[in-house]
C-alpha cells in the first residue's frame, strides 16, 4: 500500500538559486546582442518606460545536434500527400515539438525591458568613466525656487492661510476637548502667534546642459534601405547616448544629395533622393543651423555624417574644409562610412579625410550590425570635452 | 476545496494497486507526494529528484515550463515518478479526484516498468535518491570551497552536460577493456589460417600499432577525457563522474520514451476500465485519456505511438489473422504473454524494428518531412515502396539515435597531444554552430587542440579548436 504525503513546503523555492543565475546569464546575453536590439527601434519619441518586446537569445545548452538536412517522421490526420508543407519557415513558427535531434531555434524568449533598462545596460558595457559634470558644457542658467515644507518663523509674504488656519482649528478642538465636552457659550478663539505657518523655500540653481545631435545623411540614390538602417541605428545610439548625459538634449536631420535640407526624423529615414552627392551642402547646412540656433557657447555640439562615400570628385576639397570648420565649432564631429559587406561601391571619402587633423574629427566604417557597437566606441573616444577632462587630471 | 481527501486516495490506491497486480504488473513499492504547481515545476526542472546538485540550466528549465503554462501554451503533467525504489512519484494537488486515480494507475505501470525493463537493469533505483544527493552535497562543496568557487564548476559543468549523451550505444553489450581491444587487434592482424599454407607464399605479419590511444574508437567521451586527461584535478574529474552517472541514470528513460509512455497509457485505460467508475467519472477518464494518447499533427507523440503499438501487439498474438496464423505459426490466445515479454527486453529502436508494421504506419499516417529550402515539406508517405524508409528514419531519430555519433579515434600522444574525433556520418550533417560551440567544450576538458572531422554541405571538414590560434578553423579537404 502507497504512502500519501502531503505537505506544502511554504516558503522553500528550491530552483531560485538557479534561476538568478539563470537570468543573470541572460542579462549578460541581451547585452551582447544589444547591437540587434537597438537597430529595431525609432530614434526619437520613446519615453522611458516604453516596455519594449526584446527577443533574447535564450542562454543555448549546446551539445552535438543534427543540422536541418536531417528528415524527421511526423504524424498526419490520415491524407498525408508527399509535398505538403508541414511547416513553413523556422522564424516565427514554432518548432514541431517531439520532434528528434533538437530543434536549434527552439531557445528564443521575449524578455519585456524598458527602454531605460536596455540604455543602462548598453553603456554599463562601455565603460565609460562616471562623467563627471565639469567634463560637459555646463551653465548654471537659473535659480530655480522651491516650496519645501512649513517652518513657523518666517516673513509675512510667505504666510501660509491654509496651514495656520488649520493649526489654529487644532488648538480650539484641543481646548474643547479639555473642557470635556462641557456645553458652554463657547468664546471664539483667535489666531495666536503659535498658530501661523510660514511656507518655506529652497533655491537649487539649475544646471543648464544642452546638447544638439546634427545627423546628417546622404540621401542620394546610392544610399538604399540596407545602409539607412546602419545610419539610423549609430544616430539611435548616439542620441541616446547624448540624453544620459544632457540634459536638454536636441537633434536636428539634415538630408543632402547635391544640396542640403533640414527634414524631419520620418523624411529623414523614409524618403529617398536621387541624383548625385555634395558632401560639403551638408556641412554648410549644419554650420548655417548652428550659426542661425545653437551658440556654441550655450551648446554641445554633436555632428555625425553617414554617407556610403560617393562624392562628387571636385567637391572633395569643400567637403573637407567644411567638415573642419564643423568640427571646430563642436564637440565632436563623426564620418561614417557604410558599406555593406555585399556593397559594390569602391569609392571612399576615408583617405581624403585623412588630411583633417582635429582630435575631434573620427571616421568609422560601418559594414554590419555587428560593427555598429565597436563604431560607436571608436567614435566616442574622441570627445572632446572627454580629452579635455583628462587633460585637466593629469 | 479539492473533491477527494487523502483517504480517498488512499483507497482508490489499494484497489488500483490490486487490480495491476492482477494485471501482471509487478511494481515496486510506490511513494506519493502530493503537491502544488509551483513545486511541480520545480520537481520537472531538478528531474523529478528531492535533491539535485544546482546549474543554471535547471534554472532556464523552470523558467521556460512556468512561461509555457502561464502563457497557457502547454499544460501541466499530470504526473511525475521517478525510477526509485520505492518509487517515488508526484501528483498535483489541483487536480480532481479522476485524474488523481489515473495519475496514479500510470504510475503504476511506469513503475513496474521501470522495475521490469531490462535497460533499467543496472540503475540501482534503491540508491537513486541519495545518489543525487550525495552529488548535489559533493558539487556544493566544490562550489563552497575557496580554491574552486562557484564559477569554475559552472564552467566545468557546462561543458560536462553538453557532451553528456556522447557515450556508446549499445550499454547492455560490455565494454571491451583496453587488454580486450589489444587482443582484438592482435587477433585481426595475424594473417588468417590458410589451408593451404604450405602452398602458398606467407603472408606478411603485420604488427599492429598498439601504442595507438585509443585503440578502437571510443564513444564515451567525457569518460575517456576523465580517465585520459592527466592535467584535470580530482574535482574536476569528480564532476565528470558526476554527471556520467546522472546521464547513465536518464539513459534507459530516453531509450525507451515510447515504450514506456505507451505501456503506462495501455495500463491506465486497462486498469481504470476495471475499476468500475461511476458514469461521471467515466466519461470524465475517457475525455483524458484521449488528450494524453491523442496523436500529435505533424510530430510524433510518444504516448499515443507506444499505446497503439501495445494494443497492436495485443491483437496479432491473440487474435491473429487467418494469415498470421498460417505464416508465422501463432496459434492465438498468447497477447498478454507477448507485451509482458516485450515489456522487458526492448527498447524504443527494438521495439519500433518488430512490431512496427507497414498497415500500422498506414493507420498511423506516418510520414517522412525534409527540409525544402526554408519549409518542412512530406517527401514520403506510407506506400508500399516507401513505408521502409520512413520507418527507418523514424528508427534514426529515437532515442540516442537521434543524436550524432562522434568518436575519438586518435590521441597523439607526441607533440601537440590533439585528440581527433569523428562525426561518424550517416547522411544527417551536423548543425555547425552548435557543434562549434560544443567542439570548445571538449577543447574546454582535454586542455588541448581538438580537431572534429565532419561534413558540412556535403563536403568533408575538419574543424578545429585550441591549439595556436583560438579560432575554428574549417578547412575543407
Amino acid at each position: 500500500m502507497a504512502v500519501f504525503r502531503d505537505f506544502k513546503k511554504e516558503g522553500i523555492d528550491r530552483s531560485a538559486g538557479d534561476r538568478r543565475r539563470h537570468r543573470q546569464l541572460v542579462r549578460k546575453a541581451i547585452r551582447e546582442n544589444i547591437g540587434h536590439v537597438i537597430s529595431e527601434e525609432s530614434i526619437i519619441g520613446q519615453s522611458g518606460d516604453k516596455k519594449l518586446k526584446v527577443p533574447v537569445k535564450g542562454i543555448k545548452e549546446y551539445r552535438f545536434i543534427f543540422g536541418e538536412n536531417a528528415p524527421g517522421v511526423g504524424q498526419g490526420d490520415g491524407d498525408s500527400k508527399p509535398g505538403q508543407v508541414v511547416q513553413r519557415d523556422r522564424q516565427g513558427a514554432k518548432g514541431l515539438p517531439g520532434e528528434p535531434g533538437g530543434d536549434p531555434g527552439e531557445d528564443v524568449y521575449e524578455t519585456e525591458i524598458t527602454m531605460e533598462e536596455l540604455i543602462d545596460l548598453l553603456f554599463e558595457d562601455l565603460n565609460l568613466p562616471d562623467m563627471e559634470r565639469k567634463r560637459f558644457h555646463i551653465l548654471e542658467s537659473e535659480r530655480l525656487i522651491k516650496t519645501k515644507g512649513y517652518r513657523i518663523k518666517g516673513t509675512r509674504p510667505r504666510l501660509s492661510k491654509k496651514r495656520s488656519l488649520v493649526q489654529k482649528i487644532k488648538r480650539k478642538q484641543g481646548l474643547e476637548r479639555s473642557r470635556d465636552g462641557e456645553e458652554g457659550d463657547s468664546e471664539p478663539v483667535p489666531f495666536h502667534e503659535q498658530d501661523l505657518r510660514y511656507h518655506h523655500k529652497v533655491v537649487t540653481p539649475k544646471v543648464f546642459s544642452n546638447a544638439v545631435v546634427f545627423c546628417i545623411m546622404d540621401t542620394s540614390g546610392s544610399m538604399d534601405t540596407t545602409k539607412k538602417y546602419l545610419a539610423r541605428s549609430f544616430y539611435f545610439l548616439l542620441y541616446r547616448f547624448l540624453k544620459t548625459r544632457y540634459q536638454n538634449v536636441e537633434i536636428v536631420f539634415i538630408s543632402h544629395h547635391t544640396e542640403a535640407k533640414e527634414v524631419t526624423e520620418d523624411e529623414f529615414f523614409h524618403k529617398g533622393e536621387s541624383g548625385g552627392t555634395m558632401i560639403s551642402s551638408g556641412y554648410r547646412k549644419a554650420l548655417q543651423v548652428i550659426e542661425e540656433r545653437y551658440n556654441p557657447a550655450l551648446w554641445n555640439i554633436y555632428a555625425f555624417h553617414c554617407s556610403d562615400g560617393d562624392n562628387f570628385s571636385n567637391d572633395n576639397a569643400d567637403a573637407v574644409r567644411c567638415a573642419r570648420d564643423l568640427a571646430d565649432v563642436s564637440q565632436l564631429f563623426g564620418y561614417g562610412e557604410i558599406k555593406p559587406v555585399h556593397s559594390l561601391s569602391w569609392s571612399s571619402m576615408l583617405e581624403i579625410y585623412k588630411e583633417i587633423k582635429n582630435e575631434n574629427f573620427v571616421t568609422v566604417t560601418i559594414r554590419s550590425k555587428d560593427e555598429l557597437w565597436p563604431a560607436f566606441q571608436k567614435f566616442l573616444k574622441h570627445d572632446k570635452s572627454e580629452r579635455r577632462a583628462q587633460a585637466a587630471n593629469a | 476545496m479539492h473533491d477527494y481527501t487523502i483517504a480517498d486516495l488512499e483507497k482508490w490506491d489499494r484497489r488500483i494497486r490490486n487490480a495491476a497486480e492482477d494485471a501482471g504488473l509487478n511494481p515496486y513499492p510506490q511513494e506519493f507526494e502530493i503537491c502544488d504547481y509551483h513545486d511541480m515545476i520545480g520537481y520537472e526542472a531538478y528531474a523529478g529528484m528531492p535533491s539535485h546538485y544546482p546549474h543554471w540550466s535547471f534554472g532556464k528549465s523552470f523558467e521556460r515550463k512556468e512561461t509555457l503554462y502561464q502563457l497557457g501554451i502547454v499544460g501541466l503533467p499530470y504526473e511525475m515518478v521517478i525510477n526509485s525504489n520505492p518509487a517515488l512519484a508526484y501528483l498535483l494537488r489541483d487536480n480532481t479526484l479522476l485524474l488523481q486515480v489515473l495519475t496514479i494507475a500510470h504510475v503504476y505501470a511506469h513503475n513496474d516498468f521501470f522495475r521490469n525493463n531490462a535497460n533499467f537493469e543496472y540503475t540501482r533505483p534503491e540508491y537513486t535518491i541519495e545518489r543525487f544527493k550525495a552529488h548535489a552535497d559533493r558539487i556544493r562543496s566544490y562550489t563552497e570551497d575557496p580554491s574552486i568557487g562557484a564559477d569554475k564548476v559552472e564552467g566545468i559543468l557546462d561543458a560536462a552536460h553538453a557532451l553528456q549523451f556522447q557515450c556508446r550505444r549499445a550499454k547492455r553489450v560490455r565494454k571491451r577493456t583496453p587488454e580486450d581491444q589489444k587482443a582484438a587487434a592482435l587477433k585481426a592482424a595475424r594473417p588468417a589460417d590458410d589451408p593451404f599454407g604450405s602452398i602458398h607464399k606467407k603472408r606478411e605479419y603485420d604488427p599492429p600499432d598498439l601504442t595507438r590511444i585509443p585503440l578502437e574508437p571510443e564513444e564515451d567521451i567525457l569518460l575517456f577525457i576523465r580517465d585520459y586527461n592527466p592535467y584535470l584535478e580530482t574535482w574536476e574529474k569528480d564532476l565528470l563522474t558526476i554527471v556520467l552517472e546522472r546521464a547513465d541514470y536518464f539513459l534507459p528513460q530516453i531509450e525507451t520514451k515510447i515504450m514506456n509512455e505507451g505501456w503506462a497509457s495501455y495500463w491506465h485505460y486497462r486498469i481504470l476500465d476495471a475499476l468500475d467508475l461511476d458514469q461521471a467519472l467515466r466519461l470524465e477518464f475517457f475525455k483524458r485519456h484521449n488528450q494524453v494518447i491523442r496523436p500529435l499533427r505533424g510530430g510524433i507523440n510518444p504516448y499515443h505511438l507506444g499505446y497503439k503499438l501495445f494494443e497492436n501487439i495485443h491483437r496479432r498474438w491473440e487474435t491473429p489473422s487467418r494469415e498470421e496464423q498460417d505464416e508465422y505459426g501463432r496459434p492465438g490466445g498468447q497477447g498478454r504473454e507477448k507485451i509482458f515479454q516485450v515489456r522487458e527486453s526492448d527498447r524504443d529502436e527494438s521495439f519500433l524494428r518488430q512490431y512496427l508494421t507497414e498497415e500500422l504506419m498506414r493507420e498511423l499516417d506516418l510520414f517522412q518531412h525534409e527540409k525544402k529550402g526554408s519549409d518542412r515539406v512530406i517527401t514520403h508517405v506510407p506506400t508500399p515502396d516507401d513505408w521502409e524508409t520512413i520507418k527507418e528514419t523514424l528508427l534514426r531519430n529515437v532515442g540516442l539515435a537521434g543524436m550524432p555519433v562522434i568518436t575519438i579515434v586518435e590521441v597523439k600522444t607526441q607533440g601537440t597531444q590533439e585528440m581527433i574525433l569523428r562525426h561518424e556520418y550517416d547522411g544527417r550533417e551536423l548543425e555547425a554552430e552548435y557543434a562549434d560551440r560544443t567542439l570548445r567544450y571538449v577543447q574546454k576538458l582535454w586542455g588541448k587542440k581538438v580537431v572534429l572531422e565532419t561534413r558540412l554541405a556535403g563536403e568533408c571538414c575538419r574543424m578545429s579548436y585550441g591549439g595556436t590560434g583560438d579560432k575554428v578553423e574549417v578547412s575543407r579537404s
